[in-house]
């Protein structure tokens, strides 16, 4: 990704983390601590990965990668299967040792992918808890989560049945005994495998494993529906790394069977997949019903996070000024929640579409705001009224709060324009740097850029969060693009790009702020001896 | 200079990942049965007799009752829990009391216990009682020699004479 004028991506400085505070926010999200620890890993990370390609803030896509190459795989090795339960075992045998080059690799391909998978979707899981990002509107995404770790476990402790070895047959007794505690009367289900197991049921547990895996499927659709340019695929480098990491694993420890099963000859040590089958050591340590509780408790647990959150502060959706919009869908096409319906509207021209705010998807970002043609400071109606705006925070506020600082400057300033939730604004304001804090950085509109410049500031600085951390997803990569002029509304070109700097300094990392702020100023001063320096105009409606 | 030491960096993270993926793939080992131990299972689904013998209700038994349900004969469905025993070299392993399935306690009653036992050469007996009074009425006996991992299963069915040993 090229970055046009930008800061180089701030550095990880988390010893500056603490004490600061920033104007105009009801809750600064970035000071918990839980908060900060989610930053530090993917900071910490960075030192190794170019930000873009940071496996912290890919893990979502990851999941998805990993899922094509265990579905690629699993086709694979299907083809080769024999489906009959005195066939199986000999059939996956022959594929991994005649087949060793291919077939071998593809069998342990499958499996470390699907290790992966359960890794990286706990590792999704930790990360979104430690960003608190289970309440409010993303109650939605947190609570279609959880059953897709039910249908991965489900999946991935099926898989190995299918190998119909002594693990097969432990870790499906331990199920079936596992599933017979519970009182639902009835004969007990692992009844079926203490003696040797029928072609019928053999051909259940086969479709088990594949109608699972497309259930998860179906469920990581759903998961996805309330946000909008979702990455399903991780970026190449990334792709690459885990792929090639797989497969030097496959070679390296190719995947192996135990013996057949054989329900009157049990193996007494086995070899035990601990990402998948860990609960069967647990409820033969402990009881069935711990190993109940501990599962029941913890979908119970994460069901409930939602509600047991901390009230947040009360957020307020975007509204619509319908008089103000021409329908362009900018707002929907920005909006990372997918929170923005484009209907028709009575009275409209037919096929004219207009936005529809979803309130219980909106985050409250502002993001559509900035996105808006009409929030362009330079209308010159007395209020700046845009299609869409938050009620918390308009664009007419903005520029007027811009006018206001400026007049009461004595000689041009660095106007910088930050997310209330990156590097505290507070550290930069002084003589000679106005600071105005928005929702999210993508809330502005760019041309406020070329606003402010003409109306006397200096230069304009635009912080965005550090890469990845963005509260509201997408805030960084569209202010990016508004301004290089690869997205609409963009900055225009004719502003002199050595007048203003984009920065991505995050919460703690006010240092990297206060260098952009300086950087800028000494670039802005040396064009100013030069005397090329634009004349100063103010705009006529403060 | 960078692109190397990125390159370095990221490798000295997708080690760790392969080796962390590898490792718990198949370790360490869980023993499910301490190496010198054998597995006994007694699995069974059994229905025991009715509880109470069908009688013929008395006139006066009749006239209480609803007039669609006026038949001549009450056969209360209530089966009797089986007690089954089984003992291991003489000594007393297990004793069971279970009951009917179903809400009228009408169903077969389902047996299933798994007992680890030491290896090794053994006289298991086992018995059980399917009827509210008497003594047992099903028995069976074996001697076996258990193999560590070796696995007994005892199971019962009626039709083909009753308790079976399987290993
Ligand atoms: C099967 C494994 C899973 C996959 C493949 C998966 C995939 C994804 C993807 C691709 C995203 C979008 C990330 C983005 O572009 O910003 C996402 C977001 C999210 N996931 Fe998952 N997910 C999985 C499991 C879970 C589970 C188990 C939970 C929690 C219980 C969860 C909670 C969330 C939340 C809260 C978000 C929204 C983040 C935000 O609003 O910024 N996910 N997931
Ligand atoms: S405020 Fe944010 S989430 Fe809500 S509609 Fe606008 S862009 Fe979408
Ligand atoms: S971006 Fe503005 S003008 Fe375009 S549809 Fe949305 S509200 Fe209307």
């Amino acid at each position: 990704m090229t970055r046009v004028n930008a800061i180089s991506a701030a550095r990880v400085s988390i010893g500056a983390m603490s004490g600061f505070r920033t104007t105009g926010v009801a809750s600064n999200a970035a000071a918990r601590p839980w908060v900060r620890i989610a930053a530090a890993i993917g900071r910490g990370l960075e030192r190794a990965f170019a930000p873009e390609h940071n496996p912290w803030h890919q893990l979502g896509a990851l999941g998805f990668y990993l899922f094509w190459i265990v579905t690629a795989t699993g086709i694979y090795l299907y083809a080769f299967f024999d489906t009959s339960a005195a066939g199986a075992y000999a059939s996956v045998e022959q594929l991994s040792s005649e087949q060793w080059y291919l077939g071998g690799i593809m069998r342990s391909l499958h499996r470390y992918a699907s290790d992966a998978f359960a890794a990286i979707m706990l590792l999704h899981i930790g990360r979104e808890l430690l960003r608190g990002h289970f309440a409010s509107f993303r109650w939605f995404s947190w609570l279609s989560g959880v059953p897709l770790i039910w249908l991965a476990y489900a999946s991935g402790i099926g898989g190995y049945w299918l190998v119909w070895d002594q693990l097969a047959l432990f870790s499906i007794t331990a199920t079936a005994e596992w599933l017979d505690w519970l009182p639902l009367g009835g004969d007990a289900i692992v009844r079926n495998f203490i003696q040797p197991i029928d072609d019928r049921f053999f051909s259940l547990l086969i479709f088990l494993h594949i109608g699972i895996p497309l259930l998860l499927l179906a469920g990581m659709w759903i998961h996805i529906q309330r946000i909008s340019h979702v990455h399903t695929l991780p970026p190449r480098s990334l792709a690459w790394g885990v792929l090639l990491t797989l497969l030097a694993l496959a070679v390296a420890a190719p995947a192996a069977s135990h013996a057949p099963a054989d329900p009157t000859l049990l193996q007494t040590g086995l070899a035990l997949d601990w990402f998948y089958l860990f609960i069967h050591p647990l409820q033969y340590e402990t009881s069935p019903g711990i190993a109940w509780s501990f599962a029941a408790g913890a979908t119970l647990l994460l069901c409930a996070m939602p509600a047991l959150a901390a009230r947040p502060a009360p957020r307020e959706h975007a509204r619509v000024d319908l008089d103000n919009c021409n329908g362009c869908a900018r707002c929907a096409d920005d909006c990372p929640y997918a929170a923005i319906a484009m209907k028709p509207r009575p009275g409209a021209r037919a096929g004219q579409r207009f936005p529809v705010v979803i309130a219980d998807a909106c985050a409250g970002c502002g993001i559509c705001a900035g996105a808006c043609p009409s929030s362009t400071p330079f209308r010159s109606t007395d209020a700046l009224l845009s299609g869409i705006d938050m009620p918390r925070r308009t664009v007419d506020d903005l520029r007027r709060e811009l006018e206001r600082a400026l007049a009461g400057e004595r000689g041009p300033a660095i106007v910088v324009f930050g997310c209330e939730r990156a590097a505290a604004l507070d550290s930069v304001r002084a003589e000679g740097v106005l600071a105005l804090p928005l929702l999210c950085i993508a809330m502005l509109p760019p041309a406020f850029v070329e606003y402010a410049l003409r109306a006397g500031a200096a230069g304009v600085v635009v912080n965005a969060c550090h890469p990845g951390e963005c509260e509201f997803r997408l805030g960084p990569q569209w202010i990016e693009r508004r301004l290089s002029g690869e997205r609409e509304p963009h900055l225009r070109t004719s502003v002199d790009p050595s007048r203003w700097a984009l920065s991505f300094a995050g919460a703690g990392e006010e240092r990297d702020l206060a260098q952009a702020v300086a950087s800028l100023r000494a670039k802005t001063s040396a064009v100013e001896a030069r005397g090329d320096r634009p004349r100063l105009r103010r705009l006529g409606n403060a | 200079m960078i692109g190397v030491l990125r390159f370095l960096a990221q490798l000295a993270l997708y080690v760790p990942l392969m080796v962390i993926l590898g490792y718990f793939s198949s370790a360490p080992r869980f023993a499910h049965l301490p190496q010198d131990r054998a597995l006994m299972r007694v699995s069974f689904s059994h229905a025991g007799e009715r509880l109470r013998e069908c009688h013929q209700r008395t006139p006066e038994e009749l006239a209480k009752l609803p007039p669609n349900m006026r038949s001549q004969l009450d056969c209360p469905r209530e089966r009797s829990p089986l007690k089954v025993e089984v003992e291991l070299d003489g000594r007393l392993l297990l004793s069971l009391d279970v009951p009917p399935s179903g809400l009228h306690h009408d169903g077969a009653a389902t047996v299933y216990r798994r007992i680890e036992l030491p290896t090794g050469r053994h006289e298991i007996a086992v018995r059980m009682r399917d009827r509210p009074h008497g003594d047992f009425n099903h028995r069976a006996t074996t001697t076996l020699d258990l193999p560590p991992g070796g696995s007994v299963l005892i199971d019962f069915d009626n039709a083909r004479g009753g308790f079976r040993f399987r290993s």
